[in-house]
């Protein structure tokens, strides 16, 4: 206790040098916290709005099916299984057909892909019900940001060349019935929903899908011969990978803050040991044992950490609120690489990462108190009071 | 009188008509003969493609050796695409490029992408497929193209796996060299336009001399194949039509 009294005391009595430090030190603690917020909220919003618009509990693949090498796309595609089509007739799963192709807005040509989704699905958030699959024209529904690409506006009439199953090609005018807005762009960019029954009817394909979204992960051990279960684990791994990598990025910017905050109190430790020899070697000859002594110095360096909590919660409280509040205005093309990003992010500050980056903080400062204290235990008590040691 | 005058123009006109349909070769037939005059054993090809940008337009010079279903092409102009050499075996198809020092193969998807930006696709270079093969040619009318007498022959698939449902030719009918095709979609939209022209006669074949395609989906003036030179039954060292030649 009589450590935490000294260093308090010592702390308050150095002034002006103790506040910078303890600044530095706690825009080091309120960044650490900003920009993970950012990143876990990121990440957060990416998972729910990815979850509502394309994956929902997760996938059935077409064994064949993989969205990362386009070459498999020709093949992928086999009748619905029949547990998963009964599924699909209680609204419990959506069957998506997937087929390359060409669309030519304005007589530009442009690669797309032409999924079909069952019309009367309610899983996903695509407004599949603006689909008429039993229209004479084929109807067709796509993000903005395929419409702003391909200048398209409800009503207008977008040319799509396609090939069957057997390779042979076919094109028609599709009807943009409804262009809807989302965060993820792997529903959006260069995608043409059209009703699956047209789908499979144009392709030859008839009762065949891609892929099958469920709403209900299925148990260990149940698989469908064909298809591949792909859950949360697997369908949000780029996501996180990508989330990881920017995280790694973006902590540059405050562990330089941190390396500022933490230099100054190793260089403030190492010139109090100088300056204050006399009065470690009155400690030690009062009794004190030199163990006692460099928790004293310790403790004083570490205490920029605490003062640094209190300040930055002072500050930091009120802005990260406000943060969470408004939210993060995103620039714009942040989307264009793939990952689900709202216009806006709201940063998520969870317990976890405000108490680990407090400890994470407290450590590195504790440590680097104690490197430059380490001098104190060698000391001799009487050169020490004498001033003669270092 | 007049009644026998009548009977004996009638049938003076069914003559006269029934010798016209004798002589109107059947779709197959003008097939066989297409592939007579145009098709050769082997072939060396010197040639220019001329492609239509938006806004601008460039030319790309080739050489190219085929032997069935072989060919090998090399790049000569534009200094960009100069070394870029494309190696066709049976279905397989490959790109070095001179830049990357590397050698591709081109499949899956990749075929439908376009050569060089032209209204070309790879998968368009590969169709090989003989016509007569998997197709049924119909002569349906006559029509005169410039000053040229045509037979139109409309071919539909017989198979499933074709590119194109119908296509529509139009063949020179003392030549027999085609003028001008058009494929089309299984919906019946016209997908592509191709023209031949500028025909010259080598030994006893005519070949043009000019052939230009146009992607009708696709906003542009197309794609122009300008042959500089063409040596029919040409021998063809072993090492061009492998992946040796690649590097």
């Amino acid at each position: 206790m009589i450590a935490f009294k000294l260093a308090y005391k010592n702390l308050i009595g150095a002034g002006l040098r103790t506040l910078l430090i303890v600044f530095v030190l706690s825009l080091a603690y309120v960044l650490i916290i900003y920009m993970n917020g950012i990143y876990q909220g990121w990440d957060r919003q990416a998972r729910i709005e990815t979850i509502a618009w394309e994956v929902a509990e997760g996938q059935y693949w077409q064994s064949e099916y993989d969205p990362y090498d386009a070459m498999t796309l020709t093949d992928a595609h086999a009748p619905v299984p029949a547990a998963l089509e009964a599924s699909a007739s209680e609204g419990k799963a959506v069957p998506i057909l997937i087929t390359q192709a060409t669309i030519y807005p304005e007589g530009r040509m442009m690669g797309a892909m032409l999924k079909g989704i069952d019309t009367r699905q309610k899983i996903l958030s695509i407004p599949t019900n603006i689909l008429d699959p039993d229209s004479e024209e084929i109807t067709a529904i796509v993000g903005t940001r395929l419409a702003k690409s391909a200048g398209l506006e409800i009503g207008d009439y977008l040319l799509v060349r396609w090939r069957d199953v057997h390779g042979t090609f076919d094109a028609s005018d599709v009807k943009i019935a409804g262009i809807f807005k989302t965060a993820v762009p792997a529903v959006d960019q260069g995608q043409v929903w059209i009703p699956l029954t047209t789908l499979q009817k144009l392709t030859g394909m008839p009762g065949e899908a891609s892929l099958v979204v469920v709403d209900k992960s299925p148990g260990e051990g149940v698989t469908i011969s064909g298809w591949d279960f792909k859950g949360h684990d697997f369908l949000f791994k780029a996501l996180e990978e990508m989330i990881k990598t920017k995280t790694v990025g973006g902590s540059v910017f405050y562990l330089i803050i941190l390396a500022l905050a933490l230099l100054a109190i190793f260089d403030t430790q190492v010139l109090s040991i100088f300056r204050r020899q006399r009065e470690i070697g009155t400690y030690i000859a009062m009794g004190m044992t030199r163990k006692q002594v460099v928790g004293i110095f310790t403790v004083e360096g570490g205490m920029h950490a605490i003062l640094a909590v209190m300040l930055g919660a002072l500050y930091g409280f009120p802005l990260l609120l406000w943060t969470t509040k408004t939210g993060i205005k995103m620039p714009e093309g942040t989307d264009d690489f793939g990952m689900a990003a709202a216009e806006h992010m709201y940063p998520y500050y969870s317990l976890a990462l405000i108490i680990g980056t407090i400890v994470l903080v407290m450590i590195a400062t504790t440590i680097v108190s104690y490197m430059p204290s380490r001098k104190i235990s060698k000391m001799n008590p009487n050169d020490a009071i004498r001033g003669k040691i270092i | 009188m007049t009644q026998y005058r009548y009977i004996i123009q009638i049938t003076a006109f069914m003559l006269l008509f029934s010798s016209a349909l004798w002589a109107q070769p059947s779709g197959t037939e003008i097939l066989d003969k297409i592939d007579a005059n145009m098709s050769s054993d082997t072939r060396y090809v010197k040639s220019k493609m001329v492609i239509h940008g938006p806004r601008s337009s460039r030319t790309v010079e080739s050489e190219s050796w085929s032997e069935g279903v072989s060919a090998f092409t090399e790049y000569l102009a534009p200094a960009r695409e100069k070394g870029t050499k494309m190696l066709k075996l049976e279905d397989k198809l490959w790109i070095f490029s001179p830049s990357t020092d590397r050698t591709i193969q081109i499949s899956g998807h990749m075929l439908r992408q376009s050569v060089m930006g032209s209204d070309l696709s790879y998968e368009d270079m590969m169709d090989d497929k003989k016509l007569s093969d998997v197709y049924n040619a119909v002569v349906v009318e006559s029509e005169i193209i410039g000053e040229t007498d045509c037979w139109i022959v409309e071919m539909t698939a017989t198979t499933e796996d074709v590119a194109y449902q119908m296509r529509k030719l139009w063949v020179d009918k003392s030549r027999y060299i085609p003028l001008k095709e058009e494929l089309y979609a299984k919906s019946g939209k016209l997908l592509k336009k191709t023209e031949l022209s500028n025909m010259t006669k080598h030994g006893s074949r005519w070949y043009p001399g000019k052939i230009s395609f146009k992607d009708m989906l696709k906003k542009g003036a197309g794609t122009e194949f300008i042959v500089d030179e063409i040596i029919f039954d040409v021998e063809i060292p072993e090492h061009i039509l492998s992946k040796a030649s690649l590097r």
